[in-house]
């Protein structure tokens, strides 16, 4: 079977002109061991991504694409295969604190105000006072969330503290930006809301985003580039370059050049027989 | 008018429905043991029940005034500890919050010892995975030890290498209040989600600086239900190391020899003050609770 689609020749240029990608997979495969015997979390991934994209994975539950992110973050360890974040291993990318990671939950620490949370990383990573305190309102600003500095997360909706959380990994000012199902919890209309915000976010920031989401329409919207993914073994369908302007609105989504990607992305899931259980 | 009904009755008016309940069961407790005086008593108030010549109200007054009654009746003990409270000088022997000052001192030596034993140990345990196999075993077999039997044993064996006085009681309690401190922090530093400590590893923070801004804070809730527990036992540690050795000084001493003559008004009165000075410890650590609460925002 060679329903594996390799992208293996890079076909956007990468913007900054930086030879190596930011991220890049060669073979990667990621096994894990359960009572009820070997998990393939992922097989022979191959992916390459240029600085300043904005990455979707996008598959059913199950076909690695959390794993993947996580492989990435250095949460979890590749059994086999080569992956390199700038140049480095996940492992060292870690250590140097390269990258900041926003998980399905918001993860705020309920007895840290949303400014302290904000701070947290910044606190552990060493920074001063003032830079803390400047950053912090920054970052808040940026997310729309200034004035908010001094509550506490359970006086937030669901939608502000996953925007707090958002916040707390830009603080640090890394250059990739690694996101897995953020909004997944939120209803359709904040949820339109924040991918507006993402977006904005996203072009004033210029950082390398990958995006892990089960949302077709949510995928096609953000993305530069889309991933799709089929479960058992987790492994990559095929790779969609989604070439859209930069400026996206959410009446775009009615367009037929959005409808025909989206479709795609369908068939990709459907050739994987991710709609099948 | 919306406003009234949102804010509920008046202030007065629930701290009044607070109280009823609480009020009827310390009048049916103080009831069946009015009652219970009679039979109780029998054996000593009969002869003068007889001599004063029998019936209801001769009964009544005599067993509920003997000098050392099986069960003395409430106004008794009331009456005798507002006399050793307030009527004596607190700093002889003659007052009980002097003696409660002796139980209590070294009670919150013991705890001070024991929190600090049981958070150590806890810290410990949660960071080396070897620890949780190999010493949480012994520290719950330490609690299957009855602590009368080794209390005597241990103001012995103190006593004979010259550590006498408030040690070798502070040691009693913490032997028995480290435990629940430990259970309640293992627990505690265990409690955050997975999510909370992956974040953590995202920042590549120490193990310091996640038990620190992490595991420590999750970890209060367990910390408090486990003080209070502790403060408790604490107080029962001191007054049982009182017991073996003929202390002069304590709660646990002015039950001992209110028992070696009789006079169980003063045990009562010693147990009352015990129970008091129990509760307020608990009190007082409900109350910094409440306060951390506020301090960390914590939803009410």
């Amino acid at each position: 079977m060679t329903t594996i689609v390799q992208d293996s020749k890079p076909t956007t240029a990468p913007l900054a002109g930086i030879p190596t990608p930011v991220i890049d997979a060669k073979g990667v495969t990621l096994t894990f061991s359960t009572g009820d015997g070997p998990v393939f979390a992922l097989s022979d991934v191959n992916l390459a991504i240029a600085d300043g994209e904005f990455v979707s994975l996008i598959g059913p539950s199950g076909c690695g694409k959390t794993t993947l992110l996580r492989a990435i973050a250095d949460l979890e360890q590749p059994t086999a295969g080569s992956l390199t974040v700038n140049g480095l291993t996940p492992s060292e990318a870690r250590l140097k604190q390269q990258y900041g990671y926003v998980f399905q939950a918001p993860a705020l620490y309920p007895w840290r105000t949303v400014e302290k949370n904000v701070m947290l990383p910044l606190e552990i990573m060493g920074f001063s006072r003032a830079e803390q305190g400047e950053r912090a309102r920054k970052n808040l600003a940026l997310v729309n969330l200034a004035g908010f500095e001094k509550k506490y997360p359970w006086q937030l909706s669901g939608g502000m503290q996953q925007r707090a959380s958002i916040a707390r990994a830009l603080s640090f000012d890394p250059k990739l930006l690694l996101m897995d199902e953020p909004f997944g919890a939120l209803d359709e209309i904040v949820r339109d809301s924040l991918n507006l915000q993402l977006l904005r976010l996203w072009r004033e920031t210029g950082k390398t985003v990958v995006f892990v989401t089960h949302s077709i329409p949510e995928a096609v919207f953000l993305s530069t580039k889309i991933v799709v993914m089929s479960p058992r073994p987790g492994r990559i369908i095929d790779v969609i370059d989604c070439n859209f302007p930069r400026e996206r609105g959410l009446e775009m989504r009615e367009t037929p050049e959005f409808l025909a990607v989206a479709h795609r992305v369908r068939e990709g899931l459907r050739a994987g027989h991710s709609y099948e259980d | 008018m919306t406003e009234a009904v949102a804010s509920g009755p008046p202030a007065a008016n629930r701290w009044f429905a607070d109280a009823v309940p609480v009020a009827v069961v310390v009048a049916v407790i103080l009831l069946v043991w009015y009652a219970a005086c009679i039979p109780m008593n029998a054996v000593v108030a009969q002869g003068r029940i007889d001599a004063a010549g029998g019936g209801l109200a001769n009964t009544l007054a005599v067993s509920w005034a003997l000098d050392r009654p099986v069960i003395p009746a409430p106004h008794q003990i009331v009456i005798s500890f507002w006399n050793l409270v307030f009527a004596a000088d607190p700093t002889t022997p003659k007052s009980l919050i002097y003696h409660a000052w002796v139980t209590l001192s070294s009670a919150l030596f013991g705890f001070a010892m024991g929190v600090l034993l049981g958070v150590v140990l806890a810290i410990a345990i949660v960071h080396m995975k070897t620890l949780q196999k190999s010493l949480l075993p012994w520290i719950v077999a330490s609690q299957t030890i009855p602590i009368l039997a080794i209390a005597p044993m241990i103001i012995v064996v103190l006593g004979s290498v010259g550590i006498v006085g408030i040690l070798p009681k502070s040691l009693i309690s913490m032997y028995l209040c480290f435990f629940p401190v430990t259970i309640g922090m293992v627990k505690g530093l265990t409690s955050p989600e997975v999510m909370q400590l992956d974040l953590m590893r995202t920042y590549n923070a120490s193990a310091a600086q996640t038990l620190w801004k992490l595991r420590l804070p999750a970890s209060l809730p367990f910390l408090f239900t486990s003080l209070k527990v502790a403060v408790a036992i604490a107080l029962v540690g001191s007054i049982v190391g009182e017991l073996p050795t003929g202390a002069q000084a304590g709660l646990g001493a002015r039950m001992l020899t209110g028992s070696y003559y009789g006079q169980t008004v003063q045990i009562w009165a010693a147990l009352l003050m015990a129970s008091l000075v129990a509760g307020a410890l608990v009190w007082a650590i409900g109350a910094i609770e409440a306060g951390t609460n506020r301090m960390l925002g914590v939803r009410e």
